[in-house]
């Protein structure tokens, strides 16, 4: 129950993350590369899914841009899904999460 | 001799004008006809004349095309387009080597007429595909899947459903399928990614197969080889450190549990590609295999299946492939180790040549001889061919985005 006001003070957080370190525009290129090849290695150039789970707008409806920026830098324990923090800062990866959110990667 | 008899006859003809116009008729005709055969067969001439040994499928993920190489003198021959979405994707061969089957990300199973550079036959079997595998005889292709979860066989001359197969577990849950291979006596073994299981399909009998399921095999398997004599199922398992073993010339004695613990309980590296097992990295009795979430190739005695050393390499290895003679194992990385290749010494361990080819090293085929090895090179768009007696590059060719890399002589090996 607490999830979500803890979440939205993240989002908060992230947003002024976002705000002050937006990864520049070849950053960016470099970035939605990785996410369609090396992410698409398991979730599918399409991001339809592969041995991870669908990561197409419809699949993610819901999910907050932050609950996946943590899923991206911490990983998923338990599951094939690494933790990216260190290859990835926070700014990168909520902007990765709003690529995938938007439907923006894939196509 | 042809040419003599033949002006007799005109002569002949010539003596007995009443029969003259009928020869004449019948020597043009004939000569029409060799004329039009023989423009037909020029006009198909490189296509139908070839061999097929020689040619290789390189997949073009990006775009969802094949391209068709020879490796004798390395050049491209044609592209193929229309295979849907091959992020993920790999391909079996007729056993004749001139159909190649291809499996998709998206279910697409596609039969290519590698010769002729064409799509003989597609079908979208099911949401999500990770690889297949051809029967012994060469008559059925199984496919699986991810989504829905299970195995389908599919006739390899038309593609039409032969059997389907769910991975069903648990109350009725269904798992992703991994590590298909062929096994003789035409059945196919393969991995339940889920379910932490192994099953055995036997299709001696006919279309209905006989299923033999081996559980409880160790978490998460994500992909499994067979030993080229086609004895020997090993699954390599994410979920914990260990790999699983069926003797598939006694499956009574189920699935051992082979180098348990080989992480010493330390923390594994987040691993950014999963590994591949396939090729058999066999040299002697030691079996090279990559170890998941390491910087390490761990090395098996195959007299007795325990560890026999371990070599560390540049990065998480994702395959490590024996040359054909079994003199060198090569080995490619995961990100971002992804621009490296390392070479092994399978008779000493040590590492003995490190090539950089570039970014998004994925995927490495040695010539059926193994004087070549061609590698394919994703962020550079290009194929290199590399001397593996010198290291040298011999050939560099464009292609978008490559993965894959998939010669016509798997025909004739098990498992593959």
């Amino acid at each position: 129950m607490m999830r979500w006001p803890v979440l939205a003070t993240l989002s908060l957080c992230a947003l002024t993350t976002l705000a002050s370190g937006m990864p520049s525009s070849e950053r960016r290129v470099e970035l939605d590369y990785l996410l369609t090849q090396d992410c698409g290695s398991c979730h599918g150039l399409t991001m339809k899914g592969g041995l991870g789970p669908a990561l197409t707008p419809e699949s993610l409806a819901g999910k907050p841009a932050v609950y996946l920026q943590t899923t991206i830098l911490h990983g998923r324990p338990g599951t094939a899904m690494p933790p990216w923090r260190g290859i990835l800062t926070d700014a990168e990866s909520l902007w990765l999460a709003e690529r995938l959110l938007a439907g923006e990667v894939g196509r | 001799m042809n040419m003599t008899s033949r002006s007799r006859a005109e002569i002949a003809a010539d003596q007995r004008p009443g029969t003259f116009r009928a020869e004449w008729f019948t020597i043009a005709a004939c000569t029409a006809m060799v004329l039009l055969l023989l423009l037909a067969v020029v006009g198909k001439a490189e296509a139908a004349t070839r061999g097929s040994g020689d040619l290789a499928l390189v997949v073009e993920r990006a775009n969802g095309s094949l391209q068709v190489v020879e490796t004798t003198g390395n050049t491209s021959l044609t592209r193929i387009e229309g295979l849907g979405d091959l992020s993920h994707a790999s391909a079996v061969f007729s056993r004749d080597q001139r159909y190649a089957y291809v499996f998709g990300r998206d279910g697409g199973l596609t039969k290519v007429d590698v010769l002729e550079g064409r799509i003989v036959a597609r079908v979208v079997q099911s949401g999500n595909s990770i690889g297949g595998a051809i029967s012994q005889d060469g008559s059925l292709v199984a496919v699986s899947n991810y989504e829905p979860g299970g195995v389908k066989v599919f006739s390899a001359d038309d593609l039409a459903l032969v059997a389907d197969i769910p991975a069903t577990y648990g109350d009725g849950k269904r798992s992703k399928v991994i590590g298909l291979v062929d096994v003789p006596g035409q059945r196919f073994a393969f991995s339940l990614w889920d379910a932490g299981e192994i099953w055995l399909a036997d299709f001696s009998a006919g279309s209905e197969p006989a299923i033999t399921r081996f559980e409880d095999i160790g978490r998460n398997p994500y992909d499994a080889l067979i030993t080229p004599n086609g004895r020997y199922y090993i699954a390599g398992l994410f979920g914990e450190d260990g790999l699983a073993l069926l003797d598939l010339w006694h499956p009574e004695n189920g699935v051992q549990r082979i180098l348990p613990g080989y992480g010493r309980g330390e923390q594994k590296l987040p691993v950014y590609k999963m590994p591949h097992l396939e090729g058999w990295a066999v040299a002697g009795n030691r079996a090279f295999v990559p170890a998941v979430g390491r910087h390490e190739v761990l090395v098996i005695d195959m007299n007795t299946w325990q560890e026999a050393g371990r070599i560390t390499v540049a990065g998480q290895p994702v395959f490590v492939m024996g040359r054909p003679d079994g003199r060198e194992v090569w080995v490619n990385f995961a990100f971002p180790n992804n621009d490296t290749v390392q070479v092994i010494d399978s008779e000493s361990l040590n590492v003995v040549k490190q090539l950089q080819p570039g970014k998004g090293v994925l995927h490495m085929e040695f010539e059926p001889r193994g004087e070549e090895v061609w590698v394919s090179v994703r962020d550079l768009d290009e194929l290199h061919v590399y001397d593996t007696a010198t290291y040298e590059r011999r050939s560099l060719l464009p292609a978008q985005k490559p993965s894959g890399i998939f010669m016509t002589s798997r025909a004739a090996r098990i498992g593959l």
